[in-house]
């Protein structure tokens, strides 16, 4: 038949051609209908059937089912910091060593969805490297993968420890060494080509380094922005912070209503040229790559570029959920969404733990 | 015992059953042994979901119906819509085995005459969507959707062929020759018919999962349709008559009729998937395309005298079909059986050709291509262009 090859364009004009119908008033009243029962249920017109139906949006969105915590726990991973094996060496500076390693694993993307990931010690994100600035860092990196890798830190470094070169084979080892600098929020991730796949693969952490005399306590997290080509078409299928689709939907961040509240938050989005943070019914003073106590915005919403990281620190004033989320519709509705529930007199290390500088 | 004989004793079963058998063996033994598993391995499950329609049955609610046509089990983990992840309520497991069906139930505010983008996300990442053209509330089976359907089947289908039979008095009245120029005509109007409906055929075939096989469906429904006509044919007439004009004239009828079937499964899908709206204009041309096919079914008969009731008979064979195809069409659409029953129109369409090809052939020495119904073959074609423009404008 002709008809189902009929564009939407051509409906359109169809539809403003078609007088009253051949087949008389009773094919109108049937193509009618949708239509005016919609009409209605935009007006509130409608019976409480419909009105029910309605009420149940808001709740629909989202995913079925939850993510196993078992292989990664995006609860832990929140305010998981991992500062190494610290030792003082004869000059009496520390020195902080990691040992990191990259494996192939499928790892649970939003309930029931399964990615083919490459990962840094078995979970992407990657850990939480936190020093201070000053710190000779040495990280011991072997490749158990079935690609070559490396590791790129982001912050001041000689050249050779860069993690551009050298490439490491699968079964290799290569020890990174260098001194922490400048103190500021950063991030490490994979440099080998072709890069996209690399990152977007699942190799990618956070790398904190701390100012020598440390920043105000309060309730700190780290959040990073990323999203998932799960059928390898270069586009995201699924968004999130830390990986788990809506998993801070479901399980609200509990703070403490008043608290200092600091989220370390890095984007590495790939295919998306930007991802953003908005944060409903309070602001938040964006301290950019947290490399200055001195200078800051106050927002409510960020616009980051893919490797860009900030420090936002924010008090919530009234108990109760508050939902956080990227203002790209779309990366929201895909599982960038979730809750901070600020709870009146929180003990220190209950919800979100207060991280106190020593 | 003669050589010939012995050649045809019991004995040829065996021979015959002999490649059964070690098929059977080789069939086994991969089963047991599976040495493809390790082939398999290799590769990630290779997987082919389909959804074949989603439906609106009320206000805020959506129904995806997915198939899987692959040849592995696909496990459904999460549904997206226009790029927002959604909740939804599945009929039976999240497990689909090959060529099984399931219905995901999603309460989705839709937009009434909008698009939406449907995505299932299965357990490995990979994705299969559909786009609706334009939701609309799906079409519930009662009465007045009988009779809405019924009414659109009866003018689109059954009058204009009714109408179209109705130059039969006037096709008595002309010369042989020209009798011979709208029977050339006729073989136009059918030409158009069979390439048409070909094309819907392969349309909708390549909606049809993989795993149901299309070229077969297809195969099928043409070569049924040219063989069982000419099996009702040849009941109708003793060893070495030729076909009589009237039996022509219904198995024309009939060719018409399965045809209208598959259009009628068209238009009903078309119009409860929300790809086009019944205005008049296109009921119109429906109308004017059908009239034509009243005229090949009289063209036949033109020499005979049939009683009165074999019009309304022909005119109800070939256009009360419409309406059933539109019926079912409408709340059932399936690309699998659709790509069948346009296939056994266009086959059926191609026998009503050859018999009327010889029909002409035989009470017309100077045979089909004489100018004038050469002529009439090309008009034939041109006709059915011109009222085809209407429909698609």
């Amino acid at each position: 038949m002709k008809a189902e090859k009929l564009s939407r364009r051509d409906w359109l004009r169809l539809g403003a051609a078609g007088v009253a119908g051949m087949s008389g008033a009773a094919v109108l009243d049937l193509a009618a209908r949708g239509g005016a029962r919609h009409a209605l249920a935009a007006a509130g017109l409608t019976s409480q059937d419909q009105a029910g139906h309605a009420a149940g949006h808001a709740a629909d969105l989202g995913v079925v089912g939850s993510t196993a915590p078992a292989d990664f726990d995006p609860a832990a991973y929140l305010t998981d910091f991992d500062y190494g094996t610290a030792s003082t060496r004869a000059d009496g500076r520390t020195v902080r060593r990691w040992e990191i390693v990259a494996v192939d694993r499928e790892i649970e993307i939003a309930p029931g969805v399964w990615f083919p990931a490459w990962t840094y010690n078995g979970q992407v994100p990657g850990p939480t490297l936190r020093c201070t600035q000053g710190d000779v860092l040495q990280v011991e990196f072997t490749n158990a993968g079935s690609h070559p890798h490396t590791i790129h830190f982001h912050g001041t470094h000689p050249p050779e420890m860069d993690g551009f070169e050298p490439v490491v084979a699968p079964g290799e080892k290569f020890t990174y060494e260098f001194e922490a600098k400048p103190w500021g929020l950063h991030l490490y991730h994979c440099h080998t080509l072709p890069l996209k796949r690399h990152i977007h693969k699942g190799l990618y952490g956070t790398f904190i380094v701390d100012p020598p005399d440390g920043r105000e306590p309060a309730r700190e997290m780290v959040m990073m922005m990323n999203g998932f080509d799960s059928n390898f078409d270069g586009d995201n299928e699924v968004y999130a912070v830390n990986t788990a689709a809506f998993y801070h939907h479901e399980h609200p961040i509990r703070v403490g209503v008043g608290d200092l509240c600091r989220v370390y938050l890095v984007n590495v989005t790939e295919f998306d040229l930007i991802n953003s943070f908005h944060l409903h019914a309070g602001v938040f003073r964006v301290y950019r790559t947290g490399t200055r106590m001195d200078h800051y915005d106050l927002t409510d919403t960020i616009m980051m570029c893919q490797g860009e990281r900030h420090v936002l620190e924010f008090r919530l004033e009234h108990p109760g959920k508050h939902m956080f989320h990227a203002h790209q519709s779309e990366f929201a509705e895909l599982g960038w969404m979730g809750f901070f529930e600020a709870v009146e007199n929180l003990a220190a290390d209950e919800g979100a733990p207060v991280h106190s500088y020593v | 015992m003669s050589d010939n004989e012995k050649k045809k004793g019991p004995g040829r079963w065996l021979l015959a059953a002999i490649p059964l058998v070690l098929l059977a063996v080789m069939v086994a033994v991969f089963m047991r042994a599976d040495p493809t598993s390790q082939f398999e391995a290799a590769f990630p499950p290779v997987e082919d979901l389909t959804i074949e329609r989603v439906s609106f049955p009320e206000p805020g609610l959506m129904r995806v119906h997915v198939v899987n046509g692959g040849p592995q089990p696909v496990t459904i983990a999460q549904v997206t819509v226009d790029d927002a992840f959604w909740r939804f309520r599945l009929d039976g497991d999240p497990t689909v085995a090959r060529l099984r069906r399931t219905t995901l139930d999603l309460d989705y505010p839709w937009v009434d005459g909008e698009p939406h983008l449907i995505r299932v996300v299965t357990s490995t990442g990979a994705t299969f969507e559909h786009e609706v053209a334009v939701a609309t509330q799906s079409p519930r089976v009662n009465a007045q959707y009988l009779s809405t359907f019924g009414l659109l089947g009866l003018y689109a289908g059954v009058l204009p062929v009714l109408i179209g039979l109705m130059w039969y008095p006037f096709l008595r009245r002309i010369d042989r020759k020209w009798i011979h120029f709208y029977l050339s005509l006729t073989v136009g109007l059918l030409t158009f018919l069979v390439v048409d409906a070909f094309e819907h055929t392969l349309e909708a075939s390549a909606m049809v999962p993989e795993g149901f096989a299309a070229v077969g469906l297809i195969s099928l429904g043409l070569v049924g349709a040219v063989v069982g006509l000419r099996a009702i044919g040849n009941l109708g007439r003793g060893k070495g008559e030729d076909t009589s004009a009237l039996t022509v004239a219904y198995m024309i009828a009939l060719g018409i009729g399965l045809h209208n079937l598959g259009e009628g499964l068209a238009i009903g899908a078309a119009y409860s998937l929300g790809e086009i709206a019944l205005g008049s204009f296109l009921v119109i041309g429906f109308a004017l395309h059908n009239t034509t096919e009243g005229l090949a079914i009289v063209a036949p008969i033109a020499d005979e005298r049939p009683a009165l009731w074999h019009f309304g008979a022909m005119g109800v064979i070939a256009g009360l079909p419409t309406v059933f195809g539109a019926w079912v069409g409408g709340f059932s659409y399936s690309p699998t059986a659709a790509t069948f029953f346009l296939a056994l129109g266009a086959g059926a369409i191609i026998q009503v050709i050859i018999e009327v090809t010889k029909l002409v052939q035989r009470s017309w020495p100077k045979g089909l291509f004489t100018p004038l119904n050469a002529l009439g073959l090309i008009l034939g074609l041109v006709v059915m262009y011109g009222t085809a423009l209407m429909v698609t404008a």
